[in-house]
C-alpha cells in the first residue's frame, strides 16, 4: 500500500461573485508515493502544488477525486489519516501567546500524545532550538520560527512528513540542520513528500520528482532518468549585448550569464558562430552537463518528458 | 491530556496569559456600572417593591459580564488565530468537531463564569444580596455562558476581519444585553417594550438568573430555563454543524 495516493485529484474555484472566471487549479491529478521515498514535487507558482498539499492536509477539499494517506481517505477517515502525516506549512506561522516547549506541549495534545518530553528535547536539539525552548514564540528570528514550525509538524512522530517550501527565505545554516535531519528520519523509514523552489536541494534529495504545470502533472520520474531525459549539456557563456531574436528564444538568460541547452559538439559550434555572426563576443565560455534546473525549463516550455 | 482537553487547556491558558485585559478589566467596567447607576437611582428606583436598586443592579451586572466575557473569549480567539494564520496549527490535528465545539465553548464558559465572580466578589461587597434560590443562579450562569460561548465560537467562525466582529458584538451582542433588563426590570416599560423584551432571548437569562437571587422575577424561571435550553440546542446544533462542514476554515 502506497504511503500517499492522489486519485484524480481535482479543484476548481468558483467564480467571485464580483464576476471573473472559475479557476481549475489543480487537474486530475494522480500519483502515488511509496513508503519510505524521498519525493520531490515542483512546479513554478500557482502550478497548484501548494493546492495539492492543502487537500492532503485537509485544510481544503478536493473538487473531485480522492487522497489516501496510508489507505485512510483525508476527508472520510480524516482522524486516523492526520495522525500519520506531519505538515510544515509554507506560511511562517506562530501563535504569540506560548514559548517554543509550551507550542511544543501543546500540539502533541492536540494529537493525543502523552509524556513526549523526551522527543521534544531531541526535537528541540536536533534542529538548533534548545537554548530557546523558554523563549516566546514573538521572539525568535523568522528562521528560528521556521524551525519551531518544522518540529511542531514532527511532534506526534508521523510516518509521513510533507514540507511546502520549507527553505523559502531560510539562511544556509537552517537548511543544512534542516536537511540533515530531514534526510535522517527519511533514512529511518519516515516518507518525505517536499515542494520546493531550490531545484538543487531537490536534485540532490529526492528520489522521485513530479512537476506540476497548470494543475496538470506534466513529468512524473526518477531524478535520475530525468536528469537522462535532458539534453545532455549546456553551453554557457557571458556577453556585454543583448542576443538576436531568435538565439535569446532558445536560451536560458540571466543577467549576462547566458546557457543552451546542446545534445552535441555540432550544436554548440553552430550557437558560438551565430553569436559571432551577430557581432557579439561569448566570454568565459564553458560547457557544462545538464542539471535538474534545465530538465525542469525544458519540461516547462513543453519541449520533453 | 487528550486532544480536546488539550484545546480547552490551550483557550484557557491563552485568555489567563493576559488575565489583566481579560478578567480584571471587565470586572472594573461592571463595578463602574454600580457605581454611577447605583449612586444616582438608588433613592429614585424601587423594584418589585422592596428590592434596593443597587442590589437589583448587582446580578444584572454579574450575567451581563459572563454573556459578554464567554462571547468575547471564543469570537476574539478564532479571529485572532484566523487572522494570524496560527489556527492551521489545529486545522493539521485529528480533533472532530464534537471536539473543537466542546474545547471552544467550555473555555469561554471558564473566562465568562470567572469574570461573574470577580464582578459578583467586587460588586457583592457594595451591597447585601440574597440567596433565594442559589441552584438557579447556577443554571442560568451556566447556560448563559455556554449559549454565548457557542454564538462567539459562529460569529469567530464568520468574521473574516475584526472589524466584522466588532460589529457583531457592538450592534449585536451589546445592545441585546443592555435591552434585556441588566438595569431595570421590564415590568417598569411600556406594554410595547415589554412585549418586545420578550422576544429577545437574553431577557430570559437575566430574569432567571435574578430569580435565584429575589425568589421573584418578571417571568417563571421554568419559562425562562426553556427559552434558554432551546436557544442553547438550536444554536449549538448550528455552531457543531458548521464545524463539521469547516465552514470559512477548511477552504
Amino acid at each position: 500500500m502506497p504511503a500517499l495516493s492522489f486519485q484524480s485529484v481535482s479543484k476548481t474555484y468558483p467564480a467571485k461573485p464580483q464576476g471573473g472566471a472559475s479557476l481549475k487549479a489543480l487537474d486530475g491529478v494522480s500519483f502515488d508515493i511509496e513508503e519510505g521515498e524521498f519525493f520531490g514535487l515542483l512546479g513554478p507558482n500557482g502550478a497548484g502544488k501548494t493546492t495539492l498539499i492543502s487537500i492532503l492536509a485537509g485544510l481544503s477539499r478536493a473538487s473531485s477525486g480522492r487522497v489516501l494517506v496510508h489507505g485512510h481517505d483525508v476527508q472520510i477517515d480524516y482522524a486516523q489519516a492526520r495522525r500519520l502525516l506531519g505538515v510544515v506549512p509554507q506560511e511562517l506561522v506562530f501563535d504569540p501567546f506560548f514559548s517554543v516547549r509550551e507550542a511544543l506541549q501543546i500540539q502533541s495534545g492536540y494529537f493525543g500524545v502523552k509524556r513526549n518530553e523526551d522527543w521534544i528535547d531531541e526535537l528541540l536539539s536536533s534542529l538548533g532550538l534548545a537554548d530557546k525552548a523558554n523563549a516566546n514564540m514573538r521572539q525568535l528570528s523568522g528562521g528560528m520560527k521556521r524551525r519551531v514550525l518544522v518540529a511542531q509538524a514532527l511532534v506526534h512522530k508521523p510516518r509521513v512528513i510533507v514540507l511546502d517550501e520549507p527553505t523559502a527565505g531560510v539562511d544556509v545554516e537552517l537548511r543544512q540542520t534542516l536537511w540533515q535531519f530531514i534526510a535522517k528520519l527519511n533514512k529511518q523509514g519516515h516518507t518525505v513528500l517536499l515542494t520546493t523552489h531550490y531545484l538543487e536541494e531537490a536534485e540532490a534529495l529526492c528520489g522521485r520528482l513530479a512537476m506540476l504545470k497548470q494543475g496538470s502533472v506534466v513529468a512524473l520520474e526518477t531524478t535520475s532518468e530525468l536528469l537522462k531525459s535532458a539534453s545532455s549539456n549546456v553551453l554557457r557563456f557571458k556577453v556585454d549585448a543583448e542576443l538576436p531574436a531568435e538565439l535569446a528564444a532558445k536560451a536560458r538568460i540571466t543577467g549576462r550569464i547566458v546557457q543552451f541547452p546542446a545534445q552535441n559538439a555540432i550544436e554548440i559550434e553552430q550557437y558560438l558562430a551565430a553569436v559571432r555572426q551577430a557581432g557579439l563576443k561569448a566570454e568565459d565560455v564553458e560547457i557544462r552537463k545538464a542539471d535538474l534546473e534545465d530538465v525542469f525549463l525544458q519540461v516547462m516550455s513543453g519541449a520533453a518528458a | 491530556m487528550n486532544g480536546w482537553q488539550t484545546l480547552f487547556y490551550k483557550e484557557v491558558l491563552r485568555f489567563w496569559k493576559v488575565s489583566f485585559q481579560t478578567i480584571a478589566a471587565p470586572v472594573l467596567t461592571a463595578v463602574l456600572y454600580m457605581l454611577i447607576f447605583g449612586h444616582v437611582l438608588e433613592n429614585h428606583v424601587k423594584v418589585y417593591d422592596s428590592v434596593p436598586y443597587t442590589a437589583f443592579l448587582v446580578p444584572g451586572l454579574v450575567m451581563m459580564s459572563v454573556l459578554q466575557n464567554a462571547f468575547a473569549n471564543s469570537s476574539s480567539s478564532l479571529i485572532q488565530s484566523k487572522i494570524m494564520g496560527n489556527l492551521v496549527f489545529v486545522l493539521l490535528t485529528p480533533l472532530s468537531h464534537w471536539s473543537w465545539f466542546f474545547a471552544y465553548v467550555a473555555s469561554s464558559m471558564t473566562r465568562g463564569l470567572a469574570v461573574g465572580c470577580g464582578v459578583f466578589l467586587v460588586t457583592g461587597w457594595f451591597t447585601p444580596l440574597h440567596y433565594e434560590a442559589p441552584l438557579w443562579i447556577l443554571v442560568f450562569a451556566v447556560l448563559g455562558a455556554a449559549l454565548l460561548g457557542a454564538l462567539g465560537l459562529v460569529a469567530g467562525l464568520w468574521a473574516e476581519k475584526f472589524d466584522q466582529l466588532a460589529a457583531f458584538q457592538n450592534f449585536v451582542i451589546v445592545p441585546m444585553t443592555f435591552l434585556s433588563g441588566v438595569f431595570y426590570s421590564i415590568h417598569s416599560l411600556p406594554t410595547f417594550w415589554q412585549q418586545l423584551s420578550h422576544l429577545n432571548p437574553f431577557f430570559y437569562m437575566i430574569d432567571g438568573f435574578r430569580f435565584g437571587f429575589f425568589g421573584q422575577s418578571d417571568v417563571s424561571p421554568w419559562i425562562s430555563l426553556a427559552v434558554v435550553g432551546t436557544a442553547l440546542l438550536l444554536v449549538s446544533a448550528a455552531t457543531v454543524k458548521l464545524l463539521q462542514s469547516g465552514y470559512k476554515i477548511r477552504n
